[in-house]
């Protein structure tokens, strides 16, 4: 029968692998972030070469499942000699880097996305009152535009950081020794099924629901101009 | 090596890339069962039955997919092994992997689906369910001609995503031994040692069954929302 | 009024509460067939809520609604509040009332046609084949055959009034009720609705409309009321009425409205 003395092993085991889960988490979104602000950029340039490679970008990083994003890079890129030569080639041996990259390229489709259609929801007018003022250039861009998109991107992108946890898992079918793997591995070597897998779930769930708070607490703190004002 | 010859994958993959169809499909549709039950539950202002779809819908959207689809395919394998054997059947009982992972696609779409339904029926404009009583309708004759219709007309859009993101899940089903899309490039690329023709091919795949079902995705929008058209500009 | 025509509609000591305001006070009502009644009265009078609670929109607490001889039956549940008695009859009740809104409330799935049809065939299950032809009269009758397989999104805010009544009248209703029916409309598209609605009125059909078109009370109906905070302040014939029979508010009312631009 199932002990509390296991329960707790258990536990203490996936809270061990835990920080794995989260270097991925963290490590992709900062950089799947940078990849998708240029991924943006070009798409909005205007300049056709640039705007035709972002579409393309986002359709194939979208357009398919991460799963067999990961595989090509980890799996797929080592069999091609070009690749082995490259500089890259101390990093893609490593399931690590190849899973931040993975997951990174694959959330910089979407984010990127997220990303435009905040551009897009700022207001003309407000735009227009600035240039009005003598902004331009970067100074638009940094004063009114980012503040303005920032705000507007903030609940789709929430919901896409806490996608991204969940994204996390599939670095198991990597070797990384993940929360999920080492689950996997427990019940294989257990054969007590229900027992890793549930406090696996509970350990991302407690995660993302943290990330879901703080989220709400962000959006709060940055839109003072939509509460409800108290007289 | 990817022809369609004797030795080619072509046929393989083709056949693969069918298999996520069907999984994928089947995922959705079982989702909409269980959406349109939350949805339901939420929106009959019943305290329990809110409280039971809020917290299904919270559960299946914070849980990483692939411990969703381990879980419900052993799960699933473990609870007909238990039942197996009190009924007198000997020895593990595994659930077919097909249908662990259509229900394990669905069970996840089912928690955002919910959303798409609740949000379509608030959308319809409440005057015309005001008509539809006025008109001495009862509710089931209401619900069945005059929400119903409305509901999958503004759902579209969000199904849509939904049908994307189910595809795109139904590639984790491969971890389970079906033979859909994924699991045949693994195979392929396994066996031949050739990894990224292989990935790449299914790849090229997946873009298409994306690409094609979304136009026609487009196409049911376009056909559906036709008495909306000034309404959108 | 028709006096010696059968009775069409009565309302006895309508009585609506939401929550501590007092919408409705105790206002009654009789028509017999054929008559027009206009119900005036500025915002918040309840002329609204009355003609909503004849129909049970609203769920009057206090009242007594009579169609063609027969009664609402109301039932006080044990928490207080008053429900009908059989959801059947009320539904019943209902296809016998043709309601037209303020917004229209065409359903916007349906074509125009498929809006008028749609309650004959499947709340009155009549032959669709007749509700179709009949549905055509009615568009020809209200100037808009041409728009039958049209959304109603496609048409101008006076067209889907005229459609709205339309599909009232294909449920052969013995009362119509009108609530604001020309108040959504730019000032323009009023006329078109308007004239419809008097040539229904010389038909013979029993209306009784809440509207703020002075004109329409005044030439169109066959009694006039006039509610002030949930009851009935002034009626009678518009003649009398209008011609310094109402009370010092009611002429207030009128010469506002009068002001008031068309």
């Amino acid at each position: 029968m199932m002990s509390l003395d296991f329960i707790w092993l258990t536990f203490l085991r996936l809270i061990a692998a835990l920080p794995v889960t989260i270097e991925v988490w963290f490590l992709s979104i900062l950089f799947g972030g940078f990849v998708a602000a240029c991924v943006t950029w070009m798409r909005v340039s205007g300049i056709l070469p640039f705007s035709l490679f972002a579409r393309l970008f986002i359709f194939i990083f979208r357009g398919s499942p991460l799963l067999i994003q990961l595989f090509i890079i980890y799996y797929g890129l080592p069999s091609i000699p070009f690749a082995r030569h490259s500089f890259l080639w101390p990093f893609l041996r490593e399931p690590f880097y190849c899973a931040v990259l993975s997951l990174a390229l694959c959330t910089a489709g979407y984010t990127s996305e997220i990303f435009r259609g905040a551009l897009a929801a700022v207001p003309r007018g407000q735009v227009e009152a600035a240039r009005a003022c003598g902004m331009s250039g970067f100074l638009l861009f940094r004063r009114i535009i980012l503040p303005i998109a920032a705000r507007q991107a903030l609940p789709a992108y929430s919901t896409e950081v806490i996608s991204m946890t969940k994204a996390t898992a599939l670095v198991s079918l990597i070797t990384l020794w993940d929360v999920l793997s080492v689950a996997l591995k427990i019940r294989n070597d257990t054969l007590i099924t229900y027992t890793p897998l549930l406090i696996a779930g509970a350990i991302y769930y407690v995660f993302n629901y943290i990330l879901a708070r703080v989220f709400v607490w962000l959006e709060y703190v940055v839109s003072p101009h939509l509460r409800r004002r108290v007289y | 090596m990817l022809g369609f010859g004797d030795k080619g994958w072509g046929l393989a993959l083709i056949a693969g890339a069918l298999m996520t169809l069907a999984v994928s499909l089947t995922g959705l549709l079982i989702g909409s069962v269980l959406g349109s039950l939350i949805a339901w539950s939420k929106l009959s202002g019943h305290k329990v039955g809110a409280t039971i779809g809020d917290a299904y819908a919270s559960l299946f959207r914070g849980l990483p997919e692939l411990l969703v689809i381990y879980f419900v395919y052993f799960g699933s394998s473990a609870l007909l092994t238990a039942v197996g054997n009190l009924v007198g059947i000997e020895g593990f009982v595994g659930v077919p992997a097909f249908a662990a992972g259509a229900l394990g696609v669905g069970v996840i779409s089912g928690a955002y689906q919910a959303e798409v339904y609740r949000g379509a029926y608030l959308a319809i404009a409440p005057g015309e369910l005001e008509a539809a009583r006025a008109v001495g309708m009862h509710r089931l004759l209401m619900f069945r001609r005059i929400i119903v219709p409305q509901v999958l007309r503004y759902a579209i859009p969000g199904l849509g995503n939904l049908w994307q993101v189910a595809l795109k899940d139904s590639s984790l089903i491969s971890v389970t031994g079906l033979t859909e899309l994924m699991r045949t490039a693994q195979v392929g690329a396994g066996s031949t040692r050739q990894p990224f023709a292989f990935y790449l091919a299914g790849l090229g795949l997946y873009l298409t069954l994306t690409f094609v079902t979304d136009r026609f995705f487009e196409a049911a929008e376009k056909r559906a929302t036709r008495g909306l058209k000034r309404m959108h500009g | 009024m028709n006096s010696s025509a059968p009775i069409a509609i009565t309302v006895a000591n309508m009585h609506k509460t939401f929550g501590k305001l007092e919408v409705l006070r105790g206002i009654s009502l009789t028509a017999h067939e054929g008559d027009v009644i206009s119900i005036l009265g500025s915002s918040g009078s309840g002329k609204s809520t009355f003609l909503r609670c004849i129909n049970l929109l609203e769920t009057p607490d206090e009242g007594v609604v009579t169609v063609a001889g027969e009664t609402i039956e109301m039932k006080r549940r044990s928490d207080g509040h008053v429900v009908p008695v059989s959801q059947r009859q009320v539904d019943r009740i209902r296809s016998r009332l043709g309601m037209v809104f303020q917004n229209f409330n065409l359903w916007s799935h349906m074509t125009i046609l498929e809006n008028l049809i749609e309650a004959p065939v499947h709340v009155q299950k009549r032959p669709r084949a007749e509700c179709i032809e009949e549905a055509k009269e009615l568009l020809a009758k209200v100037g808009i055959a041409d728009k039958a397989n049209q959304y109603p999104s496609n048409l101008s805010g006076g067209q889907q009034q005229r459609a709205a009544i339309a599909r009232a009248l294909a449920m052969h209703p013995s009362v119509m009720l009108f609530d604001e029916p020309t108040s959504a409309l730019d000032p323009e598209l009023v006329g078109e609705v308007l004239r419809v609605m008097r040539s229904l009125a010389e038909e013979g059909r029993t209306m009784l409309v809440v509207t703020h078109e002075m004109g329409f009370a005044r030439e169109v109906s066959s009694h006039v009321m006039f509610l002030h905070q949930g009851q009935v302040e002034a009626e009678g014939a518009p003649a009398d009425l209008f011609n310094d029979g109402g009370t010092e508010r009611f002429r207030k009312f009128i010469s506002g409205q009068a002001q008031a631009p068309a």
